[in-house]
C-alpha cells in the first residue's frame, strides 16, 4: 500500500475527471454567451492537463540530468531519459488535443499562435535530445553528453515560453488581441470547473509518471541483461 | 584573465596563420547572399529583414563550428590542464562573438550593396548587428561544443540548435523592425534588455555546464 497508493490515486482521480469532466455545468456567460466555445469546453480538462504533465515530467528529466552529473549513477541517466520521453508523448498529446480543439473553435487546427509554436519548439528540442543520444555509442559519454544538453534547453526553452506569447498576438486566453476567446482566462475558470481542472491536472500527471516508471522497469531489466 | 587572453591570442593566431577559416566564411557570405541577389532582386523591407537574419544564423553556424571541431582531443586535453575548461569556453565564447560581428557588418555591407538598402536608422541596425550576432554565437558555441563532444559535424549543431535559437531570432526580427521606418517603437529598450539578459543566461549555463562537458 505505502508503494502503490499514488497509482490508485491517479487512478481514481481519473475517472473523477472523465465523469465530472463530461457532467459539470459550464458557466453559461463564458461558453456561449461571449464565445463559440459551447460544449467543447470541456476539452480545458483533458488538454491544458498534457500540458502540466509534460513541464512536470521534463522537469523531473531535468532534475536527474543534474544529478547524474553531480554523481555518474547509469540509473539516473535512464531515469532522466525515460522522463524526458514521457514528457515528449504528452506534449505530442497536447499538440492533438489543441488542434482538434482550435479547428472547432479558431477556425483551423494550426494558427502560428505563439502557444502552439512553443509547443512544436519544445517537441524539436528533445526530438533533438534523442538524436544527440543515438549519435554516440559510449554509454558514459553520451549521459554525461546529453545530460549537458538536456540541461541547457531546459534553462533556454522555459524562458523562451514566458517570452513569446508577449512578442506576438496570441489566440489563447491572456494573450494579446481577442479574436479567440477571451473568456477562458486562468481568472475565468469559476470555482466548479477549477474543482475538476486541478484534480485533473494532478490525474494526468500522476499517469506520466506511472507509465515512466513502467518503462524504467524494462530499461533497467535490459540494462542488467546486457551488463550480464 | 591572463589565460583567456592568451587563448584567444592563440585563436588569433591560428587564424591570421592558416588564414583558412576567415576567408572560407567571408567566401561562404559573399557566395550566399551573391546566390540570394540572383534570386531575389531587391527584395521589400519585410523580406529583407528576414532574409538577413536567416543568412546570419547559416553563416553562424558554420563560422561557431569550426571553433570546436579543429581542436583534436590531444590539444583539447592539453587546454583543460594548462588553462581549466572555464578559461577555455569563456575564451571561445569571447573569440566567437568577435568573429561573428566582423562577419555580420561584412554580410550587412554586402545585403546593403546587392540586396538594396531600405534602412532608414542604419547606425541603429549597425548596433542591432553586433547585438544580434553575438548573441547568435554564444548559443551556437556551446552547441558547437556539445556537438563536437559527439564527434558530429555541423548539421547535429543545426539540429539543436534551430529549436534554441528561435526566441533570440524572432526578438531581433521585431527590433530591427524598427530600423526601418522613423517610428519608436514601444517597448525597444525592454526587447534589447531581454535579448541582453538571455545573452547573460547562456554564458551562465556554458560557464556552469562545460566542465561537465569535457571531463574524461
Amino acid at each position: 500500500m505505502r508503494q502503490y497508493w499514488w497509482k490508485i490515486l491517479s487512478i481514481v482521480l481519473l475517472i473523477y475527471t472523465f465523469i465530472a469532466g463530461f457532467l459539470v455545468p459550464l458557466p453559461y456567460e463564458t461558453a456561449y454567451l461571449n464565445s463559440n466555445l459551447y460544449e467543447s469546453m470541456r476539452n480545458f480538462f483533458f488538454h491544458v492537463p498534457m500540458w502540466f504533465a509534460q513541464l512536470g515530467l521534463i522537469t523531473i528529466s531535468l532534475v536527474y540530468s543534474i544529478m547524474y552529473l553531480r554523481k555518474p549513477n547509469p540509473t539516473y541517466d535512464i531515469y532522466a531519459t525515460e522522463f524526458a520521453r514521457t514528457g515528449t508523448v504528452f506534449g505530442v498529446l497536447g499538440l492533438i488535443t489543441g488542434a482538434i480543439w482550435a479547428n472547432y473553435t479558431w477556425g483551423a487546427a494550426w494558427s502560428n499562435d505563439p502557444k502552439q509554436i512553443g509547443a512544436a519548439i519544445a517537441l524539436l528540442i528533445y526530438v533533438a535530445y534523442f538524436v544527440l543520444r543515438n549519435s554516440m555509442p559510449d554509454l558514459d559519454k553520451r549521459a554525461r553528453v546529453a545530460g549537458v544538453y538536456n540541461i541547457f534547453a531546459y534553462f533556454i526553452y522555459i524562458p523562451m515560453i514566458l517570452i513569446l506569447p508577449r512578442l506576438t498576438e496570441s489566440l489563447h486566453p491572456g494573450g494579446q488581441g481577442s479574436e479567440g476567446n477571451p473568456g477562458m482566462g486562468g481568472n475565468s475558470l469559476d470555482a466548479k470547473l477549477r474543482l475538476v481542472f486541478w484534480p485533473a491536472v494532478l490525474g494526468w500527471l500522476l499517469l506520466g509518471a506511472w507509465i515512466t516508471t513502467l518503462r524504467l522497469r524494462v530499461r533497467i531489466i535490459e540494462e542488467k541483461k546486457h551488463s550480464v | 584573465m591572463n589565460h583567456i587572453l592568451a587563448l584567444i591570442k592563440k585563436d588569433l593566431l591560428l587564424e591570421i596563420r592558416q588564414q583558412y577559416t576567415f576567408y572560407g566564411i567571408v567566401l561562404y557570405v559573399a557566395s550566399t547572399i551573391f546566390v540570394l541577389y540572383l534570386a531575389m532582386g531587391q527584395p521589400e523591407e519585410k523580406v529583407w529583414n528576414g532574409l538577413f537574419w536567416m543568412i546570419q544564423l547559416f553563416i553562424c553556424v558554420n563560422a561557431v563550428a569550426k571553433s570546436f571541431l579543429q581542436e583534436s582531443q590531444g590539444r583539447m586535453l592539453y587546454f583543460y590542464t594548462v588553462a581549466g575548461a572555464r578559461d577555455f569556453i569563456l575564451s571561445k565564447l569571447l573569440f566567437n562573438a568577435g568573429l561573428m560581428i566582423i562577419m555580420s557588418i561584412v554580410s550587412l555591407l554586402l545585403f546593403q550593396l546587392l540586396l538594396g538598402n531600405p534602412l532608414h536608422n542604419p547606425v541603429r541596425f549597425i548596433g542591432f548587428v553586433c547585438l544580434g550576432g553575438c548573441s547568435l554565437s554564444l548559443v551556437f558555441s556551446f552547441l558547437a561544443a556539445i556537438a563536437a563532444r559527439a564527434r558530429q559535424g555541423a548539421a547535429l549543431m543545426a539540429i539543436l540548435g534551430f529549436p534554441l535559437i528561435i526566441p533570440q531570432v524572432l526578438l531581433l526580427m521585431k527590433m530591427s523592425n524598427t530600423a526601418f521606418a522613423d517610428v519608436i517603437q514601444a517597448g525597444l529598450v525592454q526587447i534589447i534588455l531581454l535579448l541582453v539578459a538571455l545573452d547573460v543566461l547562456v554564458i551562465a549555463l556554458a560557464v556552469i555546464l562545460f566542465p561537465f562537458l569535457w571531463k574524461d
